[in-house]
């Protein structure tokens, strides 16, 4: 066990780094430093600016550099407004961990809920209405979602107000934001209860008589649950990129609608920063899923 | 008495029964009825046979086949019965139509008015027109095309990649897999919508076409899309053939390849590659709409196909400004993105069913 986690901790370390690469030197290749501005500077200011933020250095240097700024929080500064990258995430970063948290735990609950009772309710109405709507919305974009409820709720019908900073309401984000998860846990969650409910333990458990109620949430329900668990760490993914998207439309100041928006600006710092912290906290999300699922399902076996 | 009955001599350590104690009397022939149960009733089928049958009854895949077809003639052949083009802003008899603008589905605009009730034809505007007075049915259309090009070279370069990725290391094993596979490790816990995006920020800026060639009429965008699938997103296939691989190679028919001297490429074409045919099919199936979904996504963000070139993502994040007048502009590209998709989805989904063996009871 402890030389699986150190394994896999060290292949995550080892991922962050490599990751740090690619967005540094990626964001090397682009054209033009960031003292390029329409009035050209003099060659010596460029010289002393140059001095000044070590960019003067060899590139691996200059990595080394960052790297070490990196292990202080220091992103440095953004390219368009001046403002110290670390102030512009501690300050939205919250915002989008609310949304995200709150997604997420929507989609497994209700994920697990409705696929357990599509299982338990095979081929009746129940199950055939969910089957039919989780397989309606793994194919809608999740902006295609969001800008149709932002239109009917909050514009034609007026029931919802319009986010703003003073009354968020994040009601419709995580709904649009979940509706992706949640239908795809809906699915996996039904095969793997139904997988369940075949299983010889449920007979047994029939066979000496025990209630129904107890046979689906102590026997049927928690074996089914590994697979959901599985999916936990690539669901961390979705909703962090999905949260870009659902940040736009609904104007919510979080932190992937800065990243959507620095793309935009061309906001080379920003986006190399943000690309960094996000990724950093996928890995780190798919790290503990892993290590929570092999302590959930001891069968497995660590190789 | 010594009974030969055309037998050769038989091995006294054999176990066999000794026929040449029988003389030719005691056997008994055949009745019609007895040899009748030797006839094959039913031909024998083949995988890939059993797989078709199973998927003709399935309405759903049968369904999602029929729509994908439609939707490939309709792409195929509308653009050239439709008189405009998907960059081409309306004029009425070499003047720019400059009413045509935002125009509701099967609507004219004033000057097309005109000119109708003046004895000229026109073609009508199926879905209105957009905010550049372009027909929009028609850009409709090409983003379809553009999407599903999108979809299926996306996962052509995934599967190439996989493929002999994937073939490579489970064939070969031992160190060679164990190294192959770290870096398959490594490719698969990068978040890879960050690292399309860092990556076409970037080629965005330092990659460069001559103007007027398909490539840069399709954008920078489009080709570091593919670039980083060709990085990216071939791990998942590759981790599942060399699975596949592992277990058919312990199999005896490659033993025998093996010793009859098959050369290892020819094993792997002919006696492996058949045999995981299934699992490649299915997630090729299910990657199609996967590309789609990335490509939107990526238009959404900004960095899709280059304009005027439209993509169903593009348009429908281009129809997000004027939603509460033109809901209709969001409506049709969405509406379209979803029907590729379920219809993929649904496909893979009956191809899975149909041909993946482990399901089979």
């Amino acid at each position: 066990m402890a030389k699986y986690i150190l394994k896999r901790v060290l292949l995550s370390v080892v991922t962050v780094l490599i990751i740090c690469a690619i967005t540094f030197f990626a964001m090397h290749a682009v054209p033009g430093g960031p003292f390029n501005r329409e009035k050209a500077l003099s060659e010596a200011t460029i010289e002393a600016l140059n001095a000044r933020y070590g960019l003067d250095k060899p590139v691996f240097e200059q990595f080394l550099q960052y790297l070490k700024g990196l292990l202080h929080f220091d992103f440095g500064v953004s390219l368009k407004n001046g403002r110290a990258i670390k102030d512009i995430i501690s300050e939205s970063f919250p915002i989008s961990a609310r949304l995200g948290v709150s997604a997420m735990a929507v989609a497994l609950v209700c994920g697990t809920v409705f696929g357990s009772t599509a299982a338990l309710m095979r081929n009746r109405l129940p199950d055939r209405l969910i089957v039919f709507f989780s397989t309606l919305f793994t194919a809608v974009p999740s902006f295609v979602l969001a800008t149709l409820l932002l239109l009917v709720f909050c514009i034609k019908l007026g029931w919802m107000p319009v986010w703003s900073p003073q009354t968020p309401t994040y009601i419709l984000p995580v709904l649009s934001l979940s509706a992706y998860p949640m239908a795809y846990i809906t699915r996996l969650s039904k095969t793997s209860m139904l997988d369940a409910l075949g299983q010889d333990y449920i007979r047994t458990a029939r066979a000496k008589g025990v209630s129904r109620f107890k046979m689906i949430f102590k026997h049927a329900l928690r074996n089914s649950l590994i697979p959901v668990i599985t999916y936990t760490g690539p669901q961390v993914a979705y909703i962090i990129t999905g949260s870009m998207v659902i940040e736009t439309i609904f104007t919510v100041g979080g932190l992937g609608s800065k990243f959507v928006s620095a793309i935009g600006n061309r906001d080379y710092t920003l986006i190399m920063a943000t690309t960094i912290f996000l990724a950093t906290l996928m890995v780190i999300a798919t790290l503990l899923c892993d290590l929570l699922y092999k302590v959930v399902d001891p069968r497995i076996q660590y190789d | 008495m010594e009974h030969n009955n055309g037998l050769p001599k038989k091995n006294p350590l054999s176990l066999q029964l000794d026929l040449k104690k029988f003389s030719a009397a005691q056997f008994e022939k055949a009745t019609d009825e007895e040899k009748r149960q030797q006839d094959v009733m039913s031909e024998s089928t083949t995988f890939f046979k059993d797989g078709m049958r199973k998927l003709s009854k399935n309405p759903l895949a049968m369904g999602s086949i029929v729509v994908l077809l439609l939707i490939l003639v309709g792409i195929l052949i509308l653009p050239s019965i439709v008189p405009y083009q998907y960059d081409e802003i309306l004029s009425v008899n070499g003047k720019r139509d400059k009413s045509a603008k935002n125009l509701a589905p099967f609507t004219y605009s004033e000057m097309e008015q005109k000119y109708i009730e003046e004895g000229g034809s026109r073609f009508p505007h199926i879905f209105g027109t957009d905010e550049q007075c372009r027909d929009y049915f028609v850009r409709v259309i090409y983003g379809t095309r553009i999407s599903l090009a999108i979809g299926f070279f996306a996962s052509l370069i995934v599967l190439i990649i996989g493929l002999i990725y994937g073939s490579i290391s489970g064939y070969i094993g031992g160190r060679t897999d164990l190294i192959m596979m770290r870096i398959v490790d490594i490719i698969y816990s990068l978040p890879d919508m960050l690292v399309i995006i860092l990556l076409s920020v970037v080629l965005n800026e330092t990659l460069k076409f001559p103007s007027g060639s398909f490539l840069s009429k399709l954008g920078t965008n489009m080709i570091s899309l593919f670039v980083v699938f060709g990085m990216l997103y071939w791990v998942g296939l590759a981790r599942l053939i060399r699975g596949q691989i592992l277990s058919i190679k312990e199999n005896e028919y490659v033993l025998a390849a093996r010793t009859i001297g098959a050369k290892p490429t020819r094993i792997i074409r002919k006696h492996i590659l058949p045999n995981c045919l299934s699992v490649i099919i299915i997630s090729t199936a299910l990657q199609i709409p996967s590309a789609i979904f990335t490509e939107s996504f990526l238009s959404f963000v900004g960095i899709g196909v280059k304009a005027p070139m439209p993509s169903l993502g593009s348009l429908a994040n281009a129809a997000r400004s004027g939603l509460q007048s033109y809901p209709y502009k969001l409506i049709f590209p969405a509406l379209m993105i979803c029907l590729i998709v379920l219809s993929f989805n649904l496909l893979g989904d009956g191809l899975r069913d149909a041909f993946d063996p482990k399901l089979k009871r």
